[in-house]
């Protein structure tokens, strides 16, 4: 879709199957639909706005919409800044609240730290009776998203969540082919340090980039976490025709 | 040694933890939009029967236990194991009263139990939901009571002891259910 992007299609639109390899649980299967949207000229703040229309629209029940900083939910939940905590706090912090096995468990980095709080401590409480965008992440977790500069540096992108899910991953989206191309590279060192299967870089991507993307926000949305939400259920399997389990 | 990897987890898979083996009774992956995937795993130490929460990194893998469940014949107790056979290949095994706990109270000669082995040893045996015993003992009972009104202790062949109704008698085969230790029914001989 940058691609598409770059070449002059404007705001565009699809909606269609992603693929997760190993993925299932209530919340995952391996196969899924996502909505992808972008708009040029809009900034993530803008997109979350976007989000929250849309969402809102589907809703039986239209929510208040909360915008939340990454830095927030962590001081607000845990009494700790993720920005400048250090692995060893963030440890200290999951013990503190009670994880198991935060002892025993061998993270690569920081990041995996405030993976683990985020996922057991937080994720659980956003969302209740809310639309929670949460924005401003790690640079360390920019992906393809904008990194402002400042201290600290802060990624551009946004999560939406519902009743404690995520339901939309966004960004203001990298226009700096230099830039991807490094944390392509990046990227694949990582998968590397971690035993994971080396995948060749997206030259035609960064040709895209170069040429010239336009500037501009982009979001994925859970299809069927959204019909989830609609349809009151906690099992994604109860919104797919074939879950992995009946493939 | 053979091992899982945390997205072969599902209910009901046996893995070794701390040296005890364990049966996975519930598996939840949480994953943040974009980082580090986790399995959040409900899990039952066969052993102490307790249940325990782990949490595991995705893509770690964790040695599985050599686990399994079959049906054997209850022999007899030489007072100090419980021997069993396998009905197919006449072999024998003998679970001590951790592995036979509270179903011993239950077991009768020649009755079919599910054992869960690990290693080739009995660490759970598990006898059947319903169980016919005769009554060894039981105060006389007065006619026309129904199974509604009251009831009194009675002492069945194993040594378990139910409440029963008051017509039951010395003698009797009953019906029971061993999962809540309660009467069902009388069985017909």
């Amino acid at each position: 879709m940058k691609r598409l992007l770059a070449a002059g299609s404007g705001a565009i639109y699809q909606i269609c199957k992603a693929f997760r390899n190993g993925e299932s649980g209530r919340r995952h299967n391996p196969e899924f639909t996502l909505l992808e949207w972008y708009r040029p000229d809009f900034n993530h703040h803008q997109l979350m706005e976007d989000v929250a229309t849309l969402v809102n629209s589907v809703l039986p029940k239209p929510r208040a919409v909360e915008y939340l900083s990454y830095g927030e939910i962590f001081i607000r939940h845990l009494n700790i800044d993720p920005h400048h905590a250090t692995a060893l706090q963030l440890q200290q912090c999951a013990k503190q609240h009670h994880i198991t096995d935060a002892e025993r468990l061998d993270l690569p980095s920081k990041d995996g730290w405030l993976d683990l709080l985020l996922t057991h401590c937080i994720e659980p409480q956003l969302g209740q009776n809310h639309l929670s965008f949460v924005y401003d992440y790690p640079a360390s977790q920019a992906s393809l998203a904008k990194i402002r500069t400042g201290s600290p540096p802060l990624a551009e992108r946004f999560e939406l969540y519902l009743e404690g899910m995520e339901l939309a991953n966004g960004f203001y989206e990298l226009t700096d082919a230099d830039e991807q191309q490094q944390r392509f590279s990046q990227n694949l060192e990582q998968r590397c340090l971690q035993g994971q299967p080396i995948v060749p870089m997206d030259k035609n991507l960064l040709a895209a980039i170069n040429a010239g993307l336009p500037d501009c926000a982009g979001v994925a949305l859970g299809v069927d976490r959204l019909l989830m939400q609609t349809t009151n259920t906690t099992e994604i399997d109860n919104v797919l025709s074939f879950p992995i389990k009946r493939a | 040694m053979a091992s899982y990897s945390t997205n072969e987890f599902k209910g009901g898979l046996k893995i070794m933890l701390d040296g005890d083996p364990c049966s996975i009774i519930e598996n939840e992956f949480v994953k943040p939009g974009k980082g580090q995937a986790f399995n959040r795993v409900k899990i039952r130490n066969l052993k102490n029967g307790r249940v325990i929460e782990r949490t595991f990194k995705s893509g770690e893998s964790v040695e599985a236990a050599d686990v399994i469940e079959t049906n054997y014949q209850y022999l007899y107790n030489d007072g100090e194991f419980w021997h069993f056979m396998d009905p197919d290949t006449y072999e024998q095994v003998s679970a001590d009263a951790a592995a036979v706990g509270e179903s011993d109270k239950w077991l009768k000669d020649q009755d079919i139990c599910t054992i869960t082995l690990w290693n080739g040893t009995p660490i759970i045996v598990e006898v059947p939901n319903f169980v016919i015993l005769t009554v060894t003992d039981t105060d006389p009972g007065l006619k026309g009571d129904t199974s509604g009104g009251g009831g009194k202790p009675a002492t069945l062949e194993t040594g378990a002891v139910v409440r029963v109704p008051l017509f039951v008698q010395i003698g009797e085969a009953l019906k029971v259910d061993t999962r809540t230790g309660e009467y069902v029914s009388r069985a017909g001989k």
